[in-house]
């Protein structure tokens, strides 16, 4: 949730970066799994707020990233399947995220 | 002509920022902070009343708390003596870094070893929030049920301890301990756990222990090697 001052935050973050940027085309996001970013969410607001700015008409790309876990019993890496987070190989439940939390705005597209 | 800008600049890093900052604060003064999250009513207030209570004479606390409205949480704890801030949201489901960043001016700062923070009951949005503490504290109480850490994979990830409260009701409940246990260390390997009653007073001499060792090694070590909670 909070996806509207999270759109704030991405329209400010890529109007830092612009530069001497004529228009911002398109925004490449990287977004994990377990982040919980609802996608759609930010489409909406952001169709609103990049009205009358550089980004107005741009339009933003999801990068998904799959949770993944590491058992700190056996090592194993895995991807969990239906929120069930115990290891895969030995049944372990001493698992850390590896990845599955990322959210951050990767590069933008200018002309 | 287009051409690619890359960033790689993580969202809601102003939140972070600020967070950083009230971190830089609360270490140059000397002052652990913990952050208590937990669902509405599982016993925040309680908890914290019990620890100051207990505490107070060997430690210098203070008291902020987040409620969307009223100052009752706030009240309660200044009639024990300490330094209290309310935080009334106004709506907002959690507190972030800027009403912490705002809050601290209003305790002296200079005269403190510990800063409890109770945030808004909520067991969904504060966890996106940093708030600049040293360790996030999550209170689960009997009466929600076993099965939250699996319903609420976020809130209890990136928790440093979990206290089980209201265990003097566990008979009244079907509420499965190494069930609850494992789901929540599935998430975080080597959390550390207390089960308590704040009504009875069980348990809570391990959760002071844990208090008091962490100060002890905050005011010895500084605030080097705690996430920004």
């Amino acid at each position: 949730m909070h996806e509207l001052p999270i759109s704030q935050d991405i329209l400010s973050i890529a109007l830092r970066h612009a530069g001497e940027a004529k228009r911002i085309i398109r925004l490449n996001l990287v977004i994990g799994d377990l982040s919980s970013i609802v996608g759609d969410s930010i489409q909406f607001y952001w169709d609103i707020i990049s009205k009358g700015t550089l980004a107005e008409g741009s339009t933003l790309h999801f990068e998904r990233i799959k949770a993944r876990f590491r058992c700190s019993d056996c090592e194993n890496e895995f991807e969990p399947v239906d929120r069930n987070f115990e290891c895969q190989k030995c049944g372990g439940y001493k698992v850390e995220l590896v990845a599955g939390r990322e959210f951050r705005l990767e590069s933008i597209e200018v002309e | 002509m287009s051409k690619t800008v890359p960033i790689v600049e993580q969202i809601l890093s102003a939140n972070d920022q600020i967070a950083l900052q009230n971190r830089s604060q609360l270490d140059a003064s000397g002052i652990f902070t913990i952050n208590l999250m937990a669902s509405p009513g599982a016993g925040k207030t309680s908890l914290i009343m019990a620890t100051i209570q207990a505490l107070q004479n060997e430690h210098r606390i203070a008291y902020i708390d987040g409620d969307i409205a009223s100052s009752i949480d706030a009240d309660k704890v200044a009639t024990l003596g300490v330094p209290t801030v309310q935080i009334n949201t106004g709506g907002a489901c959690h507190l972030d870094a800027v009403m912490l960043q705002r809050s601290l001016p209003q305790l002296p700062l200079t005269k403190l070893d510990l800063l409890v923070v109770e945030n808004v009951g909520n067991l969904i949005c504060p966890s996106s929030f940093r708030l600049g503490a040293h360790r996030n504290v999550l209170i689960a109480s009997v009466p929600e049920g076993d099965d939250k850490p699996y319903k609420y994979p976020v809130m209890y990830h990136g928790v440093d301890v979990l206290v089980l409260n209201k265990m003097d009701v566990l008979d009244a409940f079907d509420f499965n301990l190494d069930y609850f246990q494992r789901g929540v260390e599935i998430l975080n390997p080597g959390l550390i756990f207390y089960h308590i009653s704040c009504k009875t007073g069980e348990g809570l001499a391990g959760w002071l222990e844990w208090v008091r060792a962490e100060v002890a090694a905050f005011k010895k070590g500084g605030g080097d090697g705690y996430e920004i909670r």
